[in-house]
C-alpha cells in the first residue's frame, strides 16, 4: 500500500472506473457496473427546490461509494450534498448556467483519488434539465505530502520518455549532420513504426516481438527508400538546403494524411498496452513494458554508440558529418555513407514510434508529429549535428516535460520544453555539446 | 448525378471569400519575410493566432472599441516579433526556423489550456465580438449580388473590408521594396555580408522586416476570424505549412505571387474537395469513403509543395533570375 502514488494520465493499468448516470449510454459497458437510474425519483430534498439538476454515481471499482461529498459552486450559489448507499447523488441549482462540481477526495476511502487531479469539474447544461457528472476514479494515494516520491516517479517518467525521444533525436541529428538536412518528415518515419507494429500485431495476428521486428525492418526500409527515391536525386539536382527542408514539411504533410487516409483518425492500442503496473520499486510502480521500453532504448543507444565510435562506417559517418568534402577527398564514399545514416535513421525512429505508441499510450496517424517539434528541441538543446549531444538534448527535454508537471497543469508541459529551446538559442546558441563554429 | 453548378459555384465563392483574403495576407507578410528577406518564419500561424486572440480578448474582456482591439492585436505581434527576432536573427537561418514553429506551438497551447478558460475560452475558443465590425457596416440590410456571389449585408461588409486591407498591403508592398529600404532588404537576401559590408545595420533591417510580415499575419489573423468563430484548433503549424504552398505557388518574392496564389488555391482546392465529395456519393470511387475523400487534398497539398518545391521554385509569378530561394 505504501508504494500507491497518483495516477498519470499515461499510466498504464490504471482502474478506469467510469461513474456516473448514463454509464450504460457509454460504451464502457466491461468495466462499468449498471447503476440503477440514480434520482429518478429524486430522494434528495434539494432536488424538489429546483428545476435543473447535476446528478452522478460514485463508483470504485463497481462497489458505490457512500458519504463522499460533493459540493457546487458558481453564478452565486453554493450547495453540498453526499451520496447515498448506493453512491448516487443529485444536487440541484437555480439556473442553466455552468457551475463548478468539486469531489472531496478527504471522504473518498484510503488508497483511492481522482484521477489526473480532476477532482473540480467544470459542468454546463446540455439542452435537456438534467446533467450527469462523472468523476473518473482511480486507485492512488494522495500525495501532496511526498513530495520527494511524486518527484522520483516524475524522473523515471521523465527518464523513459527522453530514452524514446533519443531514439529518434539521434537519427535526426545524423541526417542532418551528414546532408544538411532539418528532415521534417522524421516524425511520419516515427509514425510509420508504430503504424506497422499495429499492422502486424493487430491486424495480422503475429507474435509482439516478430510484430516489432518487421515493423523496424520496414521503417528502415522507408528510411532506404526515402534517402534512394527522393533525396538522392534532389542531392544530385543541386537542391538548396532550404528548399529541401520545405519538401521535408510537404513529403510530412503527404505522408501524414495518408495515414489518416488508411488508417482512419482513431487511436488503437497496441497488444500489451494495458498491462498492471506490477513493479515495485519504492514509490515507483513499472509494468514490465516500461522496464523493457527503457531498456531497450539504452541497448540500442549503446549499439548505436559503439557504432558510431568502433566501427569503420561509423567513423566514415562522423567524418562526413564534419566535414562532407574532406571525407569525400579521403576516399569515403559519402553517398554510401548517408545511404547507411538513412537506413538508420528510419529504424531508430520507427523503434521509437512503438515505444512512443505504449508511453502515450496508442497509435494514432498524427503521433509522431505531436512529438516532432520536441524531437527538434532535443536535437538543437544538444547541438545540431551532434549525435551524442541529441542524446543529452533527449533526456533534458523528457526530464523536463514530466518534472514541470509539477507546477505546470498538464496540457501546458510541453510549454515548458519550447521555451526551454528559446531560451537555450538565446544564451548558447551552438547547443549544449555543440561547437561554436557550426551555428555560422 | 454529379451536380456540377453546385460544384463549381462553391469554388467560385472562394474566390473573393474572406478566407482567401485572410491567407493573401499571410502569405503577404511571409513574401516579405521569406521571399525578400530570406527569414524562414515557420510560426505565421501563431501571428494569426495573436491578430484573432489579440482582437477577440480585447473586444471581450476589456471591451475595447474595434480600432483599440486591431491595435492591441499589431501590438502584440510586434512583440511577438521582438521576442522571436532578438535571440535567432544573428543566427543561421534554420534557427528562426524552429524558433518561430515552436513559439507558434507555444501561443497555440497557451490558448487551448484550461488554465485560461476565463480569457482565451481554452479549446471550444472565442465568438461574439464580431459586434463592432458589424456595427461599422455602410450597407443597409438586404441581399445583394448574382450567381454565386450572393451575400447579406455582413458578409459583403467582411469581404470589402477583408480585401481592401490585403490591396493596401500590397500597395505598400509594392511601394517599399522599390524604395532603397527594400533594395537593402533584398541585398540581405543575396548576400548579407555583402549588406554588411557597405555599413548596413542588417540585424535592424531583418527585425524591421520580421516586425512588417507579422504584423501582416496578424491583420490577416483578423480578416480569418470574421466569418467564423476564434477557435485554437485553426492555428496548428499546418496553417502556416498552408501558407507556405500559397506562397510557393504565387511566387515567393512577388507582390501579385500570393494574392493570387490565394484565389487559385482555394478555387482549386474547394473544386478538387466538392468533386471528391459527389464522386464518392455517386459511387464513382467505390473504394473510398466521405471521410477519406475529404483528407486526399491535404495529400495533394503536400505533394503539390513538393513539386513547386523541386520544378518550379519561382512560382506562377517569380521570374527565375531572382533569386526564388536563400541559398
Amino acid at each position: 500500500m505504501e508504494s500507491t502514488q497518483s495516477v498519470r494520465p499515461h499510466s498504464r493499468g490504471r482502474w478506469l472506473i467510469l461513474l456516473g448516470l448514463l454509464v450504460s449510454a457509454l460504451t464502457l459497458s466491461g468495466i462499468a457496473a449498471s447503476p440503477a437510474m440514480a434520482d429518478e425519483g429524486g430522494t434528495d430534498s434539494q432536488a424538489e427546490e429546483f428545476e435543473y439538476f447535476f446528478s452522478g454515481n460514485v463508483k470504485y471499482n463497481d462497489e458505490p461509494l457512500e458519504g463522499v461529498s460533493i459540493a457546487v459552486s458558481g453564478n452565486g450559489f453554493e450547495a453540498e450534498t453526499e451520496t447515498d448507499e448506493n453512491g448516487q447523488w443529485t444536487l440541484g441549482v437555480p439556473e442553466k448556467e455552468a457551475y463548478e462540481l468539486t469531489l472531496d477526495e478527504d471522504t473518498l476511502p484510503e488508497g483511492v483519488i481522482v484521477e489526473d487531479g480532476q477532482s473540480t469539474i467544470d459542468a454546463e447544461f446540455g439542452l435537456t434539465k438534467r446533467k450527469s457528472v462523472n468523476f473518473f476514479l482511480g486507485e492512488g494515494q494522495r500525495v501532496t505530502t511526498d513530495y520527494g516520491a511524486q518527484v522520483l516517479i516524475r524522473v523515471v517518467n521523465g527518464l523513459n520518455f527522453g530514452l524514446l525521444l533519443a531514439l529518434a533525436a539521434i537519427g535526426l541529428s545524423l541526417i542532418f549532420g551528414t546532408t544538411g538536412l532539418s528532415n521534417f518528415a522524421h516524425a511520419e518515419m516515427i509514425t510509420f513504426g508504430a503504424l506497422m507494429m499495429l499492422t502486424f500485431s493487430n491486424m495480422l495476428g503475429l507474435p509482439v516481438w516478430l510484430a516489432i521486428l518487421i515493423a523496424i525492418a520496414l521503417s528502415a526500409g522507408l528510411g532506404w527508400t526515402l534517402d534512394a527515391g527522393l533525396w538522392k536525386p534532389l542531392r544530385k539536382r543541386g537542391v538548396g538546403l532550404i528548399p529541401l527542408m520545405i519538401v521535408s514539411i510537404g513529403l510530412s504533410l503527404a505522408l501524414r494524411y495518408t495515414f489518416q487516409f488508411f488508417y482512419g483518425g482513431s487511436t488503437r492500442q497496441l497488444p500489451g498496452a494495458t498491462l498492471p503496473r506490477e513493479i515495485v520499486l519504492g514509490p515507483i510502480l513499472l509494468s514490465w513494458i516500461d522496464v523493457a521500453s527503457m531498456a531497450t532504448s539504452v541497448i540500442v543507444l549503446l549499439a548505436v554508440a559503439y557504432f558510431l565510435l568502433r566501427t569503420r562506417i561509423g567513423k566514415a559517418t562522423r567524418a562526413v558529418s564534419d566535414n562532407s568534402p574532406l571525407a569525400a577527398a579521403s576516399g569515403i564514399d559519402v553517398d554510401r555513407v548517408i545511404r547507411i545514416v538513412w537506413v538508420l535513421g528510419g529504424a531508430l525512429a520507427g523503434l521509437s514510434g512503438i515505444l512512443w505508441a505504449y508511453f502515450r499510450p496508442g497509435v494514432s496517424w498524427d503521433m509522431g508529429f505531436q512529438i516532432l517539434l520536441l524531437v527538434f528541441a532535443a536535437v538543437t538543446l544538444g547541438g545540431l549535428g551532434t549525435a551524442f549531444g541529441a542524446l543529452v538534448g533527449s533526456l533534458i527535454v523528457g526530464l523536463f516535460i514530466e518534472v514541470s508537471t509539477l507546477w505546470l497543469p498538464s496540457d501546458m508541459k510541453y510549454v515548458g520544453a519550447l521555451l526551454v529551446l528559446i531560451l537555450v538559442l538565446l544564451f548558447r546558441p551552438q547547443g549544449i555539446l555543440g561547437r561554436r563554429e557550426r551555428i555560422g | 448525378m454529379i451536380d456540377w453548378i453546385q460544384i463549381f459555384s462553391n469554388a467560385a465563392q472562394e474566390l473573393i471569400s474572406p478566407t482567401t483574403a485572410a491567407y493573401a495576407l499571410a502569405a503577404l507578410g511571409l513574401a516579405i519575410h521569406f521571399g525578400y528577406t530570406g527569414l524562414l518564419n515557420f510560426g505565421q500561424a501563431g501571428f494569426m493566432a495573436l491578430g484573432a486572440y489579440g482582437f477577440a480578448i480585447s473586444t471581450l474582456t476589456f471591451g475595447f472599441p474595434v480600432w483599440a482591439s486591431v491595435l492591441v492585436g499589431i501590438g502584440a505581434s510586434i512583440v511577438f516579433a521582438l521576442i522571436l527576432g532578438i535571440p535567432t536573427l544573428r543566427l543561421r537561418a534554420d534557427y528562426l526556423a524552429i524558433v518561430t514553429i515552436a513559439a507558434a506551438e507555444i501561443l497555440r497551447l497557451i490558448f487551448t489550456t484550461n488554465t485560461f478558460d476565463d480569457v482565451t475560452g481554452s479549446a471550444s475558443g472565442l465568438q461574439g465580438y464580431k459586434g463592432g465590425i458589424a456595427a461599422m457596416n455602410p450597407i443597409p440590410d438586404g441581399t445583394y449580388g448574382f450567381g454565386p456571389f450572393t451575400y447579406n449585408a455582413y458578409d459583403w461588409w467582411i469581404r470589402i473590408l477583408g480585401w481592401t486591407v490585403v490591396i493596401l498591403a500590397a500597395l505598400f508592398t509594392w511601394s517599399i521594396m522599390r524604395s532603397p529600404w527594400g533594395r537593402v532588404i533584398k541585398g540581405i537576401r543575396e548576400d548579407e555580408d555583402a549588406v554588411r559590408a557597405l555599413g548596413k545595420n542588417v540585424y535592424s533591417y531583418k527585425m524591421q522586416s520580421l516586425i512588417l510580415g507579422g504584423v501582416f499575419g496578424t491583420l490577416a489573423g483578423m480578416i480569418f476570424i470574421m466569418p467564423r468563430a476564434v477557435v485554437p484548433a485553426n492555428y496548428q503549424t499546418s496553417l502556416t505549412f498552408f501558407i507556405y504552398a500559397i506562397l510557393l505557388l504565387g511566387g515567393a518574392a512577388t507582390i501579385l505571387g500570393p494574392i493570387v496564389g490565394s484565389m487559385i488555391f482555394w478555387v482549386l482546392l474547394s473544386f478538387f474537395s466538392g468533386f471528391m465529395a459527389r464522386a464518392v456519393e455517386a459511387g464513382w470511387l467505390p473504394f473510398m469513403t466521405q471521410v477519406q475523400a475529404g483528407q486526399l487534398r491535404f495529400i495533394l497539398v503536400g505533394v503539390a509543395i513538393m513539386l513547386l518545391v523541386v520544378f518550379r521554385p519561382q512560382g506562377i509569378f517569380g521570374n527565375k533570375k531572382e533569386l526564388s530561394f536563400v541559398r
